[in-house]
């Protein structure tokens, strides 16, 4: 069982906190296949948020197939993460570096780069929400 | 269903309007925050709901029903603003009298909220600190299990703690079971987590009424050069605009991304909605097929 904490000036939705911190969990090992996830009620009486926000972002889990739902029993991790990621963290840092040299050679410097990535990511992660 | 439903409310103290043309409805299951500054007429929406008030015009509906029928009665709970508890009672008699009054009232679960709350059953209610006053007008009130619960100013002059607890418990009723819940209250930074719907009232009248998530993907906050904001306001509805140096600072009403490189965008959060709307009082969004009279110009 694991417990959320919202960074509540982040300006991070708070579905996407929670499930972040699940994502998190399950990364580290906190959290494996079989285990429960606290109830919306749980939740929702410790961190006073709206329970649609837990539903939401265990719904979100559940497509991403972390995460099932057995009715009247509760919600139980079913997936893993960790491996995968690490082959795609050097693809994404090879492209990245590409990328970034490009840049430079047509004249941008660190902060227009930085600028443009941070807005880019930004935009992408609005698409994804909406 | 709707839970609250109103249609041309107006109420009319002697000369002044403390509500005006009010059309708003509320699905049933929302956690209904209703903003707005003092005497905008929050209290009277919720009264006209309760069927404490006679409408000068128009009609307000709960849960499909006229307010005040023995029905709804049984199925709305209303906590007005001062939590009123009889002083003299004790809590004991407080919850006699909830279940002697209430066809559909829960002993158990007020009597087990009280027990977790520590409050002694043989206290005398005004002899209890104002916070847990304030738990107890709640108790009572969900104890009465309502489909519709009405909370005027829950949360004012409590302290962060037991604001903290009071909307835990109500979240995790909402969450056990099918609830509405409308709370009226001039502090917006208890909300953002816990309304998934907003109604701001503003000088009597209805200024947004609608799914938080929606509003707030409806809108994005702009910073641009000042000289651009004259074009883009021709083409997209500005909210508010503030003018600082040589940038503006714009809250458009647009989902989409403003193609123009000189804008730059940020996602809008309840607070920033919120206090752009009440800064102008003229701009509206409603459900309605935009009948929005936007201004113009912002102040400054």
């Amino acid at each position: 069982m694991i417990g959320f904490s919202l960074d509540r000036s982040s300006g991070v939705p708070t579905y996407l906190q929670l499930v972040q911190q699940v994502r998190h969990a399950l990364r580290t090992g906190a959290l494996a296949p079989g285990d429960k996830l606290p109830t919306a009620a749980e939740v929702v009486a410790q961190l006073a948020i709206n329970p649609n926000t837990v539903l939401k972002a265990y719904r979100e889990l559940e497509r991403d197939g972390l995460v099932a739902p057995r009715p009247g029993l509760g919600t139980f991790v079913c997936g893993t993460l960790g491996g995968a990621p690490l082959a795609a963290h050097a693809a994404l840092r090879r492209e990245l570096t590409r990328a970034v040299r490009a840049a430079r050679g047509s004249g941008m410097d660190t902060e227009d780069i930085e600028a443009v990535f941070v807005s880019v990511l930004h935009e992408d992660a609005q698409r994804g929400v909406a | 269903m709707n839970a609250l439903e109103t249609t041309g409310l107006g109420k009319r103290y002697r000369r002044a309007w403390a509500l005006r043309d009010c059309s708003l409805a509320v699905p049933a299951g929302k956690v209904v925050a209703l903003v707005g500054p003092n005497g905008a007429g929050k209290t009277t929406l919720l009264h006209a709901a309760m069927g404490l008030l006679t409408p000068t015009r128009g009609e307000a509906r709960v849960l499909g029903e006229a307010p005040r029928t023995s029905r709804t009665l049984a199925r709305v709970a209303f906590v007005a603003q001062d939590k009123p508890l009889y002083d003299g009672f004790r809590v004991s008699e407080l919850l006699r009298m909830g279940r002697a009054l209430n066809p559909r009232w829960d002993d158990g679960v007020a009597r087990c909220r009280l027990a977790e709350l520590r409050i002694p059953l043989d206290r005398r209610a005004g002899k209890l600190s104002g916070g847990q006053q304030a738990q107890i007008a709640l108790t009572l009130a969900l104890a009465k299990r309502p489909d519709l619960l009405l909370l005027d100013e829950p949360l004012a002059n409590l302290d962060p703690l037991a604001r903290s607890e009071i909307m835990g418990h109500l979240m995790s009723t909402v969450a056990e079971r099918d609830i509405t819940v409308v709370l009226s209250t001039h502090v917006i930074a208890d909300l953002a987590q816990t309304c998934d719907w907003l109604i701001l009232l503003s000088g009597g009248r209805v200024q947004v009424s609608g799914d938080v998530e929606e509003l707030l993907g409806a809108h994005q906050m702009l910073t641009g050069p000042v000289e651009a904001a004259d074009a883009l306001a021709a083409s997209t509805p500005v909210v508010s605009r503030r003018v600082v140096g040589r940038q503006v600072h714009l809250l458009v009403r647009a989902s989409r991304p403003i193609p123009d490189p000189r804008w730059s965008a940020r996602p809008v959060a309840m607070e920033d909605l919120v206090l752009a709307y009440l800064r102008e009082p003229d701009a509206a969004a409603l459900p309605r097929p935009t009948l929005a009279t936007l201004a113009p110009e912002g102040n400054r």
